[in-house]
């Protein structure tokens, strides 16, 4: 081969390459999201989140703080998360309501009333599953999980068929009506991967949020795990949520 | 993020909102899957049962359902080409739908689908018309001319040869399509019902007996669709119906319904007896929610009226006309009592909070996509496919023309 035929060879070689490797990297659905941070590798972290129910106040800030943060529409149909309160009557009966779809902050203190034993708040969120079965049922992939344990969707990819949102048990997906696809909690990934906290977490006046990397020995949330008793929401449908809560009653699902 | 919200959808969000009974998760007001995902497997339910009741003419030699077996192939074609309108209208970016085909993922009920669908359309359904029509597509070249000569040319994929041995062939060929379509059939129909059975956050969906109780439908509805077509098709032509072809029909049909109906009791005194944690909520849905669509129209105007009065005409000796008259009605009943069964799985399944703890509503929007027009629009299409159909490869021509061209 001479050189003007090496080049002419080259000329078209080369972009051809680029846009094979560019498709099949798209078809194998590698992490668009993924950060080109310089340094940072997804498979040293296994991010998951610490709920202390006994801290939560009920103030909303996280709901506020994560509709802010990530464009959630305003409207009292979407969330990524939401705070329910919880009131245990008397009689054994539990009263529940989503605190965060009220337009008026709430009152927060419990009102006197001797039928009510006690009232607690449980944030809610994605639950950023092990198992997630919002993936599995995806068509396209456009919902994934991220080698760091977040599951993630591509706006670019999701074709708005809604079947996650079926899937998903805990009702922490929606579809986002300004982009007609799949959305829920990221753990504000664009944030963590650069070493800062999800903005509910930031913004929690009592740290009832922890979030942490689980595969990190020292973490706070591997300590909060340590120092608790754990359970997690609905475990008998075997998705291995990685929200974790501490100190949960059992009338919550 | 791009556009804004519709002002439509805030206000059916609002009124579903101010009808909600307990606790529900935020995100749950909105109704994901509406009317056009009833809409979806009601028609591929009549694919799948039409297909079906012609395959006893072809597999098991039920010579006395021959009269339908082209009125049922052309009419599981018409609702074919339908079936997969309303899961793309649905769709939040229609113009992605590729995606399913192009970059599927194999754990997806819902990707495996779009395979499933392409495969019964172009491998079972079109070829079998194909060879069954073929003959007479190649003799009406013969006799028309102009655009019809050229259309019914490619039609028959111009192909010439009408000796008996190549007749012969068409009928091996298309008995031996029929054949796989039965599997075919059954695949394509129990696969909806897994697309639902399989979700284990719903339990009013996650039941193993979902594709069962979905097929057995299934044939229920095709079933009495031809039935009722073949009865309409004889007063508007002002024919003399084939009474032994009919009560041939009328006989599968009470069978289907019968292990249709065992199916479904089946599943719910399940239900009941193993009183599972939903099982007060979804009580609260039969109850509060599904009363009517349930049990009025699914159960009894639609499932045990025309199970009676299919028992009635086998087991009294009606004349003619009076069972005409039985049949007909029980065909529209049961055609009514599927669409019904289909809204109250699929809306049903929408309509309870997976917290367990209230009720939700769903208003149905009279225009827009997503609407109740859509709905009857995509409800009538294949009766509008089907005269065309019916137009272009009549069933009788053969009867008719074929003795003066042979």
């Amino acid at each position: 081969m001479n050189k003007r035929e090496f080049l002419k060879d080259a000329i078209v070689f080369f972009p051809a390459a680029g846009l094979l490797s560019a498709l099949s990297s798209q078809a194998a659905g590698k992490d668009p999201s993924a950060p080109a941070t310089s340094g940072y590798d997804p498979t040293d972290h296994w991010y998951g989140m610490g709920i202390d129910v006994d801290k939560c106040i009920g103030c909303n800030r996280c709901v506020e703080a994560c509709k802010a943060e990530n464009d959630v529409p305003d409207e009292p149909y979407f969330f990524r998360t939401w705070v329910e309160r919880y009131t245990i009557h008397a009689d054994g009966e539990t009263t529940v309501e989503c605190i965060s779809t009220k337009p008026a902050p709430v009152d927060q203190v419990a009102p006197e009333n001797p039928d009510v034993v006690r009232t607690f708040f449980v944030p809610k969120l994605c639950n950023q599953c092990a198992h997630p079965p919002c993936v599995q049922v995806c068509p396209v992939g456009a919902t994934f999980q991220t080698k760091d344990g977040v599951v993630l969707v591509d706006e670019k990819r999701c074709i708005g068929c809604r079947y996650c949102i079926q899937a998903c048990p805990y009702g922490a997906r929606y579809l986002n009506p300004r982009t007609r696809t799949a959305d829920k909690c990221t753990f504000c990934y664009h944030r963590v991967t650069k070493g800062l906290l999800p903005a509910c977490v930031e913004v929690c006046p009592t740290e009832a949020r922890i979030f942490g990397d689980m595969k990190g020995r020292a973490d706070r949330l591997v300590r909060f795990e340590r120092a608790n008793p754990i359970s997690v929401l609905k475990p008998d449908l075997n998705t291995e949520p990685k929200v974790l809560y501490a100190k949960l009653d059992g009338e919550v699902r | 993020m791009s556009g804004a919200i519709p002002a439509s959808l805030l206000e059916q969000l609002s009124h579903q909102l101010s009808q909600v009974v307990g606790f529900i998760y935020p995100n749950e007001v909105e109704t994901q899957w509406a009317i056009l995902i009833v809409v979806y497997p009601y028609l591929t339910g009549i694919v799948a049962g039409a297909f079906i009741l012609a395959s006893l003419v072809k597999v098991f030699n039920v010579v006395e359902v021959q009269p339908i077996y082209r009125l049922a192939l052309l009419t599981a074609l018409s609702f074919m080409l339908v079936a997969g309108m309303p899961l793309q209208l649905h769709l939040g970016h229609p113009e992605r739908a590729y995606e399913i085909f192009f970059t599927p993922q194999p754990t997806s009920a819902m990707a495996m689908f779009g395979f499933v669908y392409l495969w019964y359309l172009l491998g079972i359904l079109l070829i079998e018309i194909w060879f069954e029509y073929r003959q007479q597509l190649v003799l009406m070249a013969r006799q028309s001319r102009g655009v019809m000569k050229s259309i019914y040319g490619a039609l028959s994929l111009y192909s010439k040869d009408v000796s008996p041995e190549a007749v012969a062939f068409d009928h091996r060929a298309s008995r031996i399509v029929t054949i796989i379509g039965i599997p075919s059939a059954f695949l394509l129909h129990g696969y909806v019902g897994f697309i639902f059975g399989s979700v284990k956050a719903n339990p009013w969906w996650g039941s193993v007996l979902m594709p069962i109780v979905f097929l057995m439908s299934a044939i229920v509805s095709g079933i009495a669709m031809v039935m009722f077509l073949y009865i309409v098709l004889s007063l508007v032509r002002n024919e003399k119906l084939d009474m032994r072809c009919l009560d041939k029909i009328g006989l599968f049909l009470l069978v289907a319904i019968i292990v249709d109906f065992a199916l479904e009791a089946l599943d719910y005194i399940h239900r009941l007896y193993q009183s599972e944690e939903s099982i007060g909520i979804l009580t609260e849905l039969v109850s509060y929610r599904l009363f009517t669509s349930l049990v009025v129209v699914q159960l009894l105007l639609g499932m045990l009226l025309p199970l009676l009065i299919l028992v009635l005409v086998r087991s009294v000796r009606f004349n003619e006309e009076l069972r005409k008259l039985l049949y007909f009605t029980s065909s529209l009943l049961l055609l009514l009592g599927i669409f019904s069964m289909r809204w109250n799985v699929v809306i049903g399944g929408q309509l309870y909070s997976k917290s367990f703890r209230g009720l939700m509503a769903y208003k149905m929007e009279l225009t827009g996509i997503e609407s109740l027009m859509t709905a009857v629009m995509l409800l009538a299409l294949p009766f509008i496919i089907l005269t065309v159909l019916f137009r272009l490869l009549p069933p009788r021509w053969m009867e008719l023309h074929a003795p003066t061209a042979a």
